[in-house]
């Protein structure tokens, strides 16, 4: 009889086809690969590092950083070291950075913005030698905050180049004098931002379900010349600009707009209502740009169920409701989740829209990202922000498969 | 009761048909289950199922056969009550349910996809009509038990219907549309996805079941086979007509029409014209000179075109020991060899092609392509119809 076995010289050549059929495999999704490594995965990386890693203060002035190494943070640190700071002022008046760490010490402990470069102004004129004899006494002498320990840990804490505070503040929270953590004083905007657009996900997660489900219901069943003609509904917003339907929504709804002069004109309101600009705009017009992902999916799903199951679960004896809820809901299941799965998180951190209609009120978090990019340049809590959101989706996401199982999702 | 006056009007006031069949009063004929002028349209133009008429006995196996498209389908949606009934009526056991909403009649189905609830194991499959029926859950499960024995498939109660082969789904799909006993099982060609050695031995599993528990079936197929092997009469549709509604031996011995003498079995045809009709044997000259003797068959007028039809087990090839009456001189054209038998190509004029199946033993002629030979029949195995 053959043996089944391989001898060396198969086993050689069976490695061989397998490493080339790999590197062929590997070939094929390279260049996809690299876009992924450039596009998604290092902008990404670079926004957690950002998130926590602040070096500017560390890099204006390391020596006095250095000098506060041992200081205790109770009483005014030693004459030394402030000696040491009021050198590294003075250097940083001569290069004109002096303005920069006021900014920075100003976040931590605010009005010190003045204290910083009024002194820098004056130590700059100083003499090098005066200045590390008597640098204190000098820097007291500028301004009297200089004598309080506050503006010192302000100094201090400032200097970690790796820092929680942004995390912090993204969660309304701050560090407390005595360690440990406290919440902030005044509103907490960044908590209600959050609960806020979760919320407006919710209401758009239900409101497309609500209005996808008996659609795709009715597409999958329908002849195939009615379908593919409601199809195109469906798909044609879809591939029109998302700025345009956006737009077009505040055609709709401004105070002049179509719907108001209709209201008033059939006399259904005495003035017009103020829907532009509101939660209300916001959650309308994403539950229409976000419809598709709500049906496409439920809809190839439902495409793939046979009629004979309700006819089956009908013929036992079982009346429609009760057999849509006990056999067609479950077998629907794979569309419905991917659909909610996909309309939540794709609401959750959608910007466009919110950002034109939504006013004061129907702003999301991803709107107060983007404010702290482009406005006040604090792109550190931004990242913070960032991250906070995608740890929120994975937790989301986690919490689904543990109840649903990923493996139901079904796309297509 | 006094159902039979107006069936529909009573059926609709109280909307409910009852299980227990053997108290109902059945129909003046005996019927069971009858449709009377049923007709079918789906687009309000053209009728799909044309005047429709059946009486099923209790107990009976019933099949419709026909091509696709034929219409049986249709008919079988339509007693199923998915599909409305455009005009006619439909009566089971005395009492009409034209208008009776599908989950109130009372029939069982088993679908050719099966239509098992993939997210359900086949025991909550087994239970779901009776849960539907509010049986209590001790009960449900004994039932259950009882059904996955009848089925030999005891054991398979926990698995899911995506872990099991072909031919055992259909098991419990069969079990699934027995086990709250309706009064009328339909099958919607529930063979048609099986493999040949499958459906052979799921023919045989039906009829088991069939004879052990005595429910009426109707059966829907396009596999002559099937409904030859398993029916006690067979409906042959095309269509929307019925052509013939017989039992199976008749049927493939005495087809009514052209259509089913074709349609059954295998036949070979020969073009001819009617001499004169006596004592319902029809003389017939066949083109080439020859003269046949044939059941006239209804229709059949003297003088006028017809065709001959003559089964290929029915022919034989001179010099034979069967007795014969007809004879008829063709040239042989080739032979196939399929193993137990052999099959024989003859032309005779006009290009008329005869096949002829001889079993394969020492008696089978060894003939070569242009060779003429004698093709002899009795006269009771060949039937004449009206071209």
């Amino acid at each position: 009889m053959t043996p089944s076995a391989l001898d060396a010289n198969d086993t050689a050549s069976a490695r061989r086809e397998l490493r080339r059929r790999k590197l062929t495999a590997f070939l094929f999704v390279a260049p996809l690969l690299l876009f992924l490594v450039f596009a998604f995965v290092a902008p990404i990386a670079t926004m957690l590092v950002r998130s926590v890693y602040h070096p500017v203060v560390s890099e204006l002035i390391p020596e006095t950083l250095e000098a506060l190494k041992d200081w205790d943070g109770e009483a005014l640190p030693p004459a030394e070291a402030r000696a040491v700071f009021a050198a590294d002022l003075k250097r940083l008046a001569g290069e004109r950075l002096s303005g920069k760490l006021a900014e920075e010490i100003n976040r931590a402990l605010p009005g010190s913005s003045s204290t910083i470069k009024a002194s820098a102004r004056k130590l700059g004129r100083m003499d090098d030698a005066e200045l590390a004899s008597a640098g204190g006494a000098i820097l007291a002498a500028a301004d009297a905050a200089w004598e309080n320990p506050k503006i010192w840990k302000a100094i201090r804490d400032a200097g970690a180049a790796y820092t929680p505070d942004y995390y912090l503040t993204a969660l309304d929270l701050e560090m407390a004098d005595g360690g440990g953590v406290q919440p902030r004083d005044g509103a907490k905007i960044y908590v209600d931002l959050y609960t806020k657009t979760l919320r407006i996900a919710l209401y758009i997660t239900v409101l497309t379900l609500i209005g996808g489900y008996p659609l795709a219901y009715y597409l999958a069943n329908a002849e195939s010349k009615n379908a593919n003609m409601l199809m195109v509904f469906v798909l044609l917003p879809f591939w029109t600009s998302l700025l345009v339907r956006t737009t077009s929504w505040i055609a709709l709804l401004q105070t002049s707009g179509v719907v108001n002069s209709v209201l008033t004109g059939a006399g259904i309101t005495r003035s017009p209502l103020e829907m532009l600009y509101t939660q209300f705009s916001t959650v309308l017009a994403m539950t229409h740009i976000l419809m598709p992902f709500m049906i496409l999916p439920l809809y190839s799903v439902m495409k793939g169920i046979d009629p004979s199951y309700m006819r089956a679960a009908m013929s036992m004896g079982s009346k429609p409701i009760p057999a849509f809820l006990k056999i067609y809901l479950p077998m629907t299941l794979p569309g419905l989740s991917a659909g909610v799965l996909l309309v939540f998180i794709i609401s959750v951190g959608y910007y466009i829209t919110p950002a034109l209609v939504g006013g004061t009120d129907g702003q999301m978090i991803s709107n107060i990202i983007a404010f702290h990019m482009q406005q006040s340049n604090n792109w550190e809590l931004a990242a913070a922000l960032g991250s906070l959101l995608l740890a929120m989706i994975l937790v989301l996401y986690w919490v689904y498969d543990r109840f649903v199982g990923a493996g139901n999702i079904k796309l297509g | 009761m006094d159902v039979g006056r107006r069936p529909g009007a009573r059926e609709r006031r109280d909307g409910t048909t009852n299980g227990g069949i053997g108290t109902m009063p059945l129909d003046a004929n005996g019927a069971f289950l009858s449709f009377r002028n049923v007709k079918k349209s789906y687009d309000q133009k053209t009728l799909v199922v044309k005047d429709f008429n059946l009486d099923v006995q209790k107990g009976e196996f019933i099949t419709l056969l026909g091509p696709s498209g034929s219409g049986k389908s249709t008919v079988l949606m339509m007693l199923a009550g998915f599909e409305g009934v455009t005009s006619g009526d439909i009566v089971i056991a005395g009492q009409s349910v034209t208008r009776t909403a599908p989950y109130r009649r009372n029939i069982g189905m088993v679908f050719q996809n099966y239509a098992l609830f993939p997210h359900m194991t086949i025991a909550e499959n087994l239970a779901y009509p009776l849960r539907v029926r509010k049986m209590n859950k001790a009960a449900v499960k004994d039932r259950v038990n009882e059904y996955l024995r009848l089925i030999e498939m005891g054991s398979f109660g926990g698995r899911y219907p995506g872990q099991l082969s072909g031919g055992q789904r259909q098991r419990v799909a069969l079990a699934r549309a027995l086990i709250f006993e309706p009064s009328l099982i339909l099958m919607d060609e529930p063979l048609g996805a099986l493999d040949k050695k499958l459906r052979e031995q799921m023919q045989y599993e039906i009829t088991r079941l069939h004879e052990q528990l005595g429910f009426t079936v109707i059966y829907v197929t396009h596999d002559q086979t099937e409904a030859l092997t398993m029916s006690s009469r067979i409906a042959v549709f095309n269509d929307g007509v019925v052509q013939q509604c017989a039992a199976p031996a008749q049927l493939y011995e005495r087809p009514s029409n052209a259509f089913v003498a074709d349609f059954i079995g295998e036949n070979n045809f020969i073009p001819g014209k009617v001499d004169r009709i006596e004592g319902g044997k029809a003389r017939v000259t066949v083109a080439g000179g020859g003269t046949i003797t044939a059941d006239a068959a209804e229709g059949l007028k003297a003088g006028a075109d017809c065709v001959l039809s003559i089964r290929p087990e029915k022919l034989f090839i001179k010099p034979t020991s069967h007795a014969y009456d007809n004879e008829l001189v063709a040239e042989h054209v080739t032979h196939h060899y399929v193993g137990d038998f052999i099959r024989f190509y003859f032309r005779v004029a006009e290009g008329t092609e005869i096949t002829i199946k001889v079993l394969n033993d020492l008696a089978a002629p060894d003939l070569k392509a242009g060779d003429k030979a004698s093709l002899v029949w009795l006269a009771k195995d060949c039937i004449a119809f009206p071209a």
